[in-house]
């Protein structure tokens, strides 16, 4: 299938692939300004998002073929490490597949959802920033410059502020939450460029694959371990790792229902893919510092953010808020399975971090769906609105059962990999708390459920108010896509395999 | 003591304004004023980049003296591409191709694009309060928190009178 498809590619786009898949959304985006027309502008991004999945599958079958050497490519002809390199290996190319696919189906679904929320004149500049946002989110998956990532990652995260205070013409909370966004997102990034600067200053050198190459003899150097440090505070907040999270829920829960589901979907797991890249590819498990790093920091905060926040997830009244406090909680596996430090852990995280992209992807376009027909976001609203929409609720349901982890959901998948893993370790009490933690998530979802499926409309109602099929098409996609990889494990069971081994791997510079 | 505190003078100055810059973005109320505040902060990591960059006795990096090219259109002029090119892959130290010292022009290209970065975070947050101001008639966070926490008391009285009717 994934050679078939790449097999359409000449040989001229497969070498130039890994630049055109940044440069043309990066080109669409002043298009759509110029344009100034709010319908041909979701044309492009749906034209631009589906070029650039084409691509990710073109560089996925290139990487599957050259199995474990990394695709490398030099921008502007200048050799790395002096020019900049775009640097594809399994690691990041399952990411970039997810970002393409994920962008090219909420590219669809937005339409009605966009028309509705954001004012008419708005609209073309909402598609041009959204096709920046996802420049952005492929630039830091593909980058092998570590400064080069930190100006994606700003690119990305300017074009995220933009976009979520847009929601002000559906409640002026949005404001608020961007600003705060805004100033946590530029603290984390700049905490990433001191950590950055320091990695400068103790190796001579930005490429991370050369950085890797020359940080073993200096490790003991409080200068590398100040940049740990400072690159994985930075990084975290950006990832909306527990307690760097509180620009998240405000952030979810007041902008306009397409950005969230870009968002949910995306925009934190590159920034966790980046911190992988960074913990496992540049500096190296090797080093005493990351090992005591990884059991005394990152495992505890991973542990209490799936706790803690699935707890708060309960308490919530807004569907949105809800879902961002369940989505910082699944942010706290993934940083569990990052830090039991072996390929099993990361493949677990890695393949969560897919799983959950899927999942969320769901939970967030069905309210989307609502928010068009029912206009409100609180839980008690929803009273039988099963009833009504039954295609939009059935998919939720789905969405729902996978974040729970109920066998046959990709949810339930990840979850055995993470027992799986901590259970390797010793560390039975670890997966003890995973599976608490998963009746947490059993009561909020369940508590939504309830509301939606089996409590009574106010008024009795006949009517149908099903989602636009524009919004249930996308939504159903990813529904099946679910229930797939629940059954059939074995296609991302590969990639995140390979991902694990590419990042546990010494890599020596060609 | 005193020596190893001011021959690092700059890197203490940096940390300073670092840390003013970090608590005035945690501590100002006024929108404008935590803005204020994360650009000291980004600046003084722009001065930290520029400091890595000093090599002492060196000058801008541009060629001059002794590295001077005699004439621009001769066959000279590859071999001192050439040598540019390697100052910047060397880092901190000149080739000895190079007679005179310069400084490392690459962490000033860097702070140029971080530069353009932090203007654009900066353009996008006062763009933001301008349309807060609009909305909300203020930019002092605590007032605007107290205006939310109204509009989050009123939707629930709306709802138990609702409820109870």
């Amino acid at each position: 299938m994934i050679s078939w498809i790449a097999s359409f590619a000449s040989v001229w786009l497969q070498t130039h692939a890994p630049a055109l898949i940044v440069a043309i959304p990066l080109i669409a985006a002043p298009l759509c300004v110029l344009i100034s027309n709010g319908r041909s502008a979701w044309i492009i991004s749906i034209v631009v998002t589906a070029i650039c999945s084409f691509f990710a599958v073109v560089l996925l079958d290139r990487v599957q073929e050259l199995e474990g050497v990394a695709i490398s490519y030099a921008l502007g002809g200048w050799k790395p490490p002096i020019g900049i390199e775009f640097r594809i290996d399994s690691l990041n190319v399952f990411i970039l597949l997810l970002v393409t696919v994920i962008g090219f189906l909420a590219s669809i679904f937005s339409w009605p959802s966009v028309r509705a929320e954001v004012r008419q004149e708005k609209l073309s500049l909402f598609y041009a920033t959204y096709l920046v946002c996802f420049t952005g989110l492929l630039g830091v998956s593909i980058t092998g410059d570590a400064f080069n990532l930190f100006v994606f990652l700003e690119i990305s995260s300017i074009a995220t502020y933009a976009l979520v205070a847009l929601g002000v013409s559906r409640d002026r909370r949005a404001l608020p939450a961007a600003f705060n966004y805004l100033l946590m997102g530029t603290i984390g990034a700049t905490f990433f460029v001191i950590g950055v600067g320091f990695l400068y200053a103790a190796t001579g050198t930005l490429n991370m694959a050369d950085i890797a190459a020359r940080l073993p003899a200096i490790a003991d150097k409080t200068t590398v371990q100040a940049a740990f440090a400072f690159i994985t505070v930075g990084l975290g907040i950006k990832a909306a790792m527990w307690p760097l999270h509180q620009w998240l829920p405000n952030a979810y829960a007041y902008s306009p229902s397409m950005v969230v589901v870009f968002l949910a979907a995306t925009a934190t797991k590159v920034a966790l893919y980046a911190l992988v890249r960074f913990l496992f590819s540049v500096f190296s498990l090797e080093f005493a510092f990351e090992g005591v790093s990884f059991g005394w920091i990152l495992m505890p905060l991973g542990i209490v953010a799936m706790m803690l926040c699935s707890f708060q997830a309960i308490f919530q009244a807004d569907i949105r808020r809800t879902l961002a406090y369940s989505s910082v909680a699944q942010v706290g596996y993934m940083i569990l399975g990052i830090s039991l430090g072996t390929t099993l852990g990361l493949g677990a995280g890695l393949l969560h971090l897919i799983n959950h992209a899927l999942m969320k992807g769901v939970l967030f376009m069905a309210v989307a769906g609502l928010v068009l027909k029912y206009h409100g976001m609180q839980i008690r609203d929803l009273a039988g609105v099963g009833r009504n929409a039954p295609w939009t609720m059935v998919a939720f349901a789905i969405g729902a059962l996978s974040l729970i982890g109920v066998p046959l959901t990709a949810g339930f998948q990840s979850k055995v990999a993470l027992l799986n893993a901590s259970l390797n370790q010793g560390l039975w009490w670890v997966a003890v708390l995973i599976v608490i933690s998963s009746f947490l998530a059993v009561i909020y979802m369940g508590r939504i459920l309830e509301m939606v499926f089996f409590r009574s409309a106010p008024e009795e109602s006949e009517v149908r108010n099903e989602a636009p099929i524009l919004i249930l098409i996308p939504i159903w996609i990813l529904a099946i896509a679910n229930i797939w990889f629940g059954i059939d494990v074995s296609f991302l069971h590969n990639l995140v395999r390979n991902a694990a081994d590419v990042a546990f791997s010494v890599e020596s510079l060609q | 003591m005193v020596e190893f505190v001011l021959e690092r003078a700059n890197y203490w100055a940096i940390i300073g304004l670092m840390m003013v810059g970090l608590y005035i973005t945690f501590a100002a109320r006024n929108m404008i004023k935590r803005l204020v505040g994360l650009s000291l902060f980004q600046t003084s990591v722009f001065l930290f980049y520029v400091t890595l960059a000093v090599v002492a006795g060196g000058s801008a990096p541009i060629l001059y003296g002794k590295d001077y090219p005699k004439s621009e259109y001769t066959s000279e002029q590859s071999s001192v591409t050439e040598s540019e090119k390697d100052v910047s892959q060397n880092g901190k130290k000149a080739k000895p191709e190079l007679k005179e010292v310069y400084s490392n022009p690459l962490p000033h290209v860097l702070i140029l694009t971080a530069i353009v970065v932090g203007v654009a975070t900066l353009a996008a947050g006062l763009a933001i309060i301008v349309r807060l101001r609009e909305e909300y008639g203020t930019i002092e966070t605590d007032e605007v928190r107290a205006l939310d926490e109204a509009t989050i008391r009123a939707e629930s009285d709306a709802y138990a009178q609702e409820t109870q009717a």
